[in-house]
């Protein structure tokens, strides 16, 4: 892993200390606001944020834009970039325009399909996939060149992120899937949401009898769930997603109006989980469209203050 | 093969409406096979439209006529007098069919009445998958004779997307996905070490990408 980015993300992960990073989705417009107004709930609790491309394959403002703007507010962002609609050109071209304006994370997908948005009708791309993505940037970095060998004036230095989903199958292949990811230059990982800690924990065993947890430092994702509803929904309809009947059973068991609470409960009992999994470095709070609880949970795990 | 299918009735009536005096061509090689342009649905095709029509109102002449092969112009000759002596031409064969047709019959206009979907094969009766998207640069070899750019959904090359649960893409979960094939096949083949070694970005430029191809055989021509 070269140094040559220099993020507070890698700083603090670097440093071996425990990571605490969030999701923000930008708007379906083009307000600024909105993106600062989630800034601001999430100042001070994260150590970066966490900037969608486009997700769900929804036509929102660019990654790029709204990763500007928290940079403007003094947060640091990790600029998430699909190659579901780009080609290499466009890809290159972005991620030395977005280190220009001072964006030093980047993680590299694949990207939601687009028949899951709301224009199924645009033409996808994937002129290269996630992990050709993650080579590009690394090359960049390491050896200052694009992908036709072309020497860059001033390199794009990004820290690489890449994602795993231990709860996808074929499983066997995870494991094999993330030491790519990691030869290909990925410097962090961010999981799925957990919610099978068992199967996480089998994962990460995997991965460390590999001898991979020496060479990435894995960030658990988590989302707070809200009802019984939500954890159905994320098991049944979301494609990769692993919640167990158990976890389900027990949010639907106590009455309604204290669903939330439950929620929030087991997510840190999760976090507390993941605190104590040898391996995990850190942990991604995805709480979709609702920003404003991730400082109660960041503060209810006793993770405040952030460096 | 070419697998394709008729175009709904619907259309072909408003493709043809222009015209009094037509020809249904059929072709009886790939669009024969997945019973979409074959002699058989030529006359299936030709008596329906001459029902709609009556029932329309409108007259028009439907003559019948199938060569074995579209996209040659040896075959497509047999068709010649019929063609030339109706004011249009529907022509049931794939794509290249309709556009050899329509090099070689200048002033006739050619109309498609199938829709060309894709290359693949007969997985059983009455049903075709698509296999090959024609990249011209095949890399069966390292993927256990299962091809990814055409039967993943986001063309991975370096294995599964996180969407991948029981076998199934997720994207329509009556499609296998197409990495959970290829990893079953390279276990038997005991070739898993195909799996961890990095596939480069691919080069787009010998597909469609790069225009229409051409392919020159120096050793065929006289």
């Amino acid at each position: 892993m070269n140094m040559k980015a220099s993020g507070k993300l890698q700083e603090i992960l670097s440093k071996g200390e425990f990571a605490v990073t969030a999701e923000c989705g930008p708007p379906r417009g083009a307000n600024a606001e909105v993106v600062r107004k989630k800034g601001e709930l999430l100042k001070g609790y994260v150590d970066a944020v966490n900037v969608t491309d486009n997700q769900t394959a929804i036509v929102r403002m660019s990654s790029i834009a709204a990763c500007t703007h928290l940079l403007q507010m003094g947060l640091e962002p990790v600029m998430q970039m699909v190659v579901r609609d780009r080609n290499r050109i466009a890809l290159q071209s972005d991620i030395m325009g977005a280190y220009s304006l001072g964006i030093t994370n980047i993680l590299c997908l694949s990207g939601d399909h687009q028949s899951f948005g709301s224009q199924p009708d645009a033409l996808n791309v994937f002129d290269i996939d996630s992990m050709n993505l993650i080579r590009t940037v690394q090359t960049m970095r390491e050896q200052g060149k694009d992908m036709s060998g072309f020497e860059l004036n001033e390199p794009p230095a990004m820290f690489i992120g890449a994602a795993a989903n231990p709860f996808a199958d074929p499983f066997e292949y995870r494991v094999i899937r993330l030491a790519k990811k990691i030869d290909a230059g990925a410097d962090f990982i961010q999981t799925q949401c957990i919610y099978n800690i068992d199967r996480f924990k089998e994962w990460m065993k995997m991965a460390r009898e590999e001898g991979l947890t020496e060479k990435v430092h894995i960030l658990g994702g988590v989302t707070p769930l809200k009802s019984a509803g939500m954890a159905k929904f994320m098991n049944n309809k979301v494609a990769g997603m692993d919640v167990p009947e158990s976890l389900i059973k027990r949010i639907a068991g106590v009455p309604k109006e204290k669903a939330v609470k439950e929620g929030l409960k087991i997510c840190q009992e999760t976090i507390a989980q993941l605190r104590e999994t040898k391996g995990v470095h850190g942990i991604h709070i995805m709480a979709i469209e609702w920003e404003e609880i991730v400082g109660e949970i960041v503060e209810g795990a006793g993770l405040t203050p952030r460096p | 093969m070419i697998v394709g299918e008729q175009k709904p009735i619907s259309e072909i009536k408003e493709i043809i409406a222009p015209y009094k005096k037509i020809l249904i061509l059929g072709c009886g090689t790939c669009v024969k096979t997945c019973f979409a342009g074959g002699e058989d649905e030529v006359a299936v095709l030709a008596s329906a439209l001459r029902l709609a029509c009556k029932k329309d109102g409108k007259e028009i002449e439907i003559e019948e006529f199938t060569v074995e092969r579209q996209c040659e112009d040896e075959f497509i000759r047999e068709g010649a007098p019929a063609i030339s002596r109706n004011e249009g031409v529907l022509s049931l064969a794939c794509g290249a069919g309709v556009q050899a047709l329509a090099r070689r019959f200048v002033k006739i206009p050619i109309l498609p009445g199938v829709n060309t979907t894709f290359i693949g094969v007969l997985e059983k009766q009455g049903v075709f998958t698509e296999e090959c998207s024609g990249c011209g640069d095949c890399m069966l070899a390292i993927f256990g004779g299962i091809c990814p750019f055409t039967r993943c959904a986001k063309k991975l090359l370096n294995g599964p997307c996180g969407g991948s649960q029981n076998g199934k893409c997720e994207v329509n979960p009556e499609t296998d996905c197409a990495w959970q094939l290829i990893i079953e096949r390279l276990k038997i083949l005991g070739q898993m070490d195909n799996l961890r070694a990095y596939v480069p970005p691919k080069n787009w430029q010998t597909g469609l990408s790069g225009g229409p191809r051409k392919l020159v055989r120096e050793d065929h021509i006289i």
